[in-house]
């Protein structure tokens, strides 16, 4: 195939930031600057940036907890991310969410949801207004395949293919929800043969390719748009680090990371743009040194953030508004 | 004014008057379309709006309360019916963790403008999975409104004002009150939420209520004047926000307070209110404050095992009348 370099250029450089915007995590996690839980994207790269190349600003994105890397693929600030895990008031929630809660008005972001499938059915009101206003979006809605158990996962499927809806499920399957392995809690793995029973137009794909994902998911909006009818990718992907800071990993294999490590994101593109002798037009390094000023930004902004004051402690729990009646 | 209308009539003309008012509103539930509502309430609307706005939903509770949030957030007016409180359990994930969060964990930048109705209360032998009263419950949750209208002039007023809010709000309807006739007139200006009113002042004693224990209150107020006890009857109408100043007020005038609440007491909104009058008006008390609640039963089918289970208007004046007794 063709494969345009400014796009692949571009894989890369968002690809990389995430990875190295998790790492700087760690490391702040380890110096108490973050706190609370902090799921790590780390090998799941491709996902984000594959699928959100595909969409456009008006598009709506619904993610779950581990969604660092879908917020900064979607275009929200490295600023702003930042500031949320260090609780300061310039946060894209004003630090009231924290890792699981990056919400973002500007690119239509609608949050990280922390409770595993209570993302789906938001997603089914999202498309179900656009689609009673005619107005000609796409909602997108990740989760991972521990959701897929989830009773409002098959509510939800049922619902957005029923109702003809204009939506794009993304499963992230790292094939473990939490500690525990697809396949000691699900009778069929394939989750897009789950999807199919729903009679939602399917497809498996490579989640560790940037470019495979890229593909389908543009593939996977077009038809939403014709058919006006839902799509479901499922991204076969791996998770590198741990579930969360507070996981030992004692239920998986060290040789089996050590495999899937092989088939890393960065690498994978970096072997694909070789093959095709694009390689040398990519400026790695370039590019690393962008990513790297952007993150040491993001910690500063972060650092002289400032913190919302405790008065307003009660602010946000109902919309100030002008009341109604007498 | 019409004094002929059912509060079922009255609820249908509230969303029937949202619907041709902003084309933002529509309705979704189990059995709301085709079969006219489980209580009857939407009958006819579907014919009326169409399938796209009286929308028959699969039983998925989640799913489509879930639905109705993401429709909120996406600019819409959504009013989703639940058929029972019990079946909103079902959806409770959604209404704790999504409707009642979204606005302060996203830091203000998404609020959710989302009617939720459900049935509420026993009384019609349906047993220990359709007769409970959890609006209580709900009111324990910042973030959400709770509404518990009484009159035919709230059924109407409170679902407009709920979808003039831009927070998510219960309605609490209890369905032994939908063939209830009253007075309804649409051109008055609706008592806002958060507003207690008296509907019957008194000097001796106050009696607080919501829902259909206003009217088992109202009848004990009578049964208690020929005794020449004359109680306050207030109807809370919202249990969340709580009028604290109305029930203080009336404390103030009667100082003595009887709380009467179809939920079970422990952990209730009647426990709730006891310990903000604790809080505001103790001094005032001229005797302790005691409730008539639902008892602590999953309730039952049997007639005379519900009724005894449930508030009755004979409770209320025989407590009432051990609290006066000592005047």
């Amino acid at each position: 195939m063709n494969l345009d370099i400014t796009l692949a250029q571009k894989f890369y450089h968002e690809m990389l930031l995430i990875r190295r915007f998790e790492e700087k995590c760690v490391e702040l996690y380890s110096n108490q600057k973050i706190r609370g839980f902090l799921h790590l994207y780390i090998g799941e790269e491709a996902i984000a940036v594959g699928v959100m190349n595909a969409l456009s600003k008006e598009d709506s994105v619904l993610t779950t907890y581990r969604e660092h890397g879908q917020a900064l693929a979607r275009g929200v600030s490295a600023n702003s991310i930042m500031a949320e895990m260090f609780g300061k008031v310039e946060g894209s929630s004003r630090g009231r969410g924290g890792s699981m809660h990056i919400f973002d008005a500007k690119t239509r972001f609608f949050g990280g949801s922390a409770i595993v499938g209570g993302g789906l059915p938001l997603a089914v009101g999202m498309a179900l207004a656009d689609k009673m206003k005619k107005k000609n979006r796409v909602t997108v809605c990740f989760f991972g395949d521990g959701a897929v158990a989830e009773g409002e996962f098959h509510e939800s499927l049922n619902l957005a293919s029923l109702w003809n809806l204009p939506i794009l499920f993304v499963c992230e399957n790292n094939r473990y929800g939490m500690g525990t392995a697809l396949e000691i809690s699900e009778s069929e793995t394939n989750i897009s043969k789950k999807a199919a029973s729903y009679k939602i137009n399917s497809k498996q794909v490579d989640g560790m390719s940037v470019i495979d994902v890229y593909d389908a998911a543009n593939e996977a909006i077009k038809f939403v748009h014709s058919s006006k009818a839902p799509a479901f990718l499922e991204c076969l992907t791996y998770r590198f680090r741990a579930h969360s800071m507070f996981d030992a990993e004692l239920y998986r294999d060290k040789t089996e990371v050590q495999e899937w490590k092989k088939k890393d994101p960065l690498l994978v593109l970096q072997n694909r743009l070789e093959k095709l002798k694009l390689l040398d037009k990519v400026n790695i390094d370039v590019i690393e040194n962008e990513v790297l000023a952007t993150i040491d930004e993001a910690v500063q902004f972060a650092e002289n953030g400032t913190l919302e004051p405790v008065s307003d402690l009660e602010k946000f729990v109902y919309s100030q508004e002008v009341e109604h009646g007498q | 004014m019409d004094n002929s209308i059912t509060y079922r009539e009255s609820v249908r003309q509230a969303i029937r008057d949202a619907m041709l008012q902003d084309e933002r509103v529509f309705l979704m539930g189990e059995d709301v379309g085709r079969y006219g509502g489980c209580f009857a309430v939407s009958m006819g609307l579907q014919k009326e709006f169409g399938e796209d706005r009286i929308i028959d939903t699969p039983l998925s509770e989640s799913a489509f309360t879930g639905a109705g949030i993401g429709a909120a957030m996406n600019g819409m007016r959504p009013i989703v019916e639940i058929m029972s409180v019990n079946f909103s359990l079902l959806a409770l994930d959604q209404i704790m963790n999504n409707a009642a969060t979204i606005l302060h964990m996203s830091g203000g930048q998404f609020n959710v403008p989302l009617v939720i109705r459900m049935a509420t209360g026993g009384g019609k032998q349906l047993a220990a999975q359709h007769s409970h009263s959890l609006e209580g419950w709900y009111a324990h949750i910042p973030g959400l409104k709770v509404l518990t209208p009484a009159t035919v002039q709230d059924a109407y007023d409170m679902l407009g004002l709920a979808l003039a809010d831009r927070d998510p709000v219960l309605v609490f309807e209890n369905p032994l009150l939908y063939n209830a006739k009253g007075a309804l007139d649409t051109k008055l200006a609706p008592l806002k939420i958060g507003k207690a009113l008296v509907h019957k002042g008194g000097k001796d004693i106050t009696i607080l209520s919501y829902g259909i224990s206003l009217f088992k209150s109202l009848e004990a107020a009578e049964i208690l004047a020929k005794d020449e006890i004359d109680a306050e009857v207030i109807d809370l109408r919202s249990l969340r926000p709580l009028d604290d100043e109305a029930i203080m007020n009336s404390i103030k005038k009667t100082h003595r307070v009887i709380i009467v609440d179809e939920g079970w007491r422990s952990g209730s909104i009647s426990a709730e209110i006891m310990a903000r009058i604790n809080e505001q008006a103790f001094y005032e008390l001229d005797a302790p404050m005691r409730r008539v609640c639902s008892e602590e039963v999953p309730i039952p089918y049997a007639k005379h095992l519900e009724d005894a289970a449930l508030p009755q208007t004979e409770k209320i004046v025989a407590m009432v009348k051990q609290m006066m007794e000592k005047v």
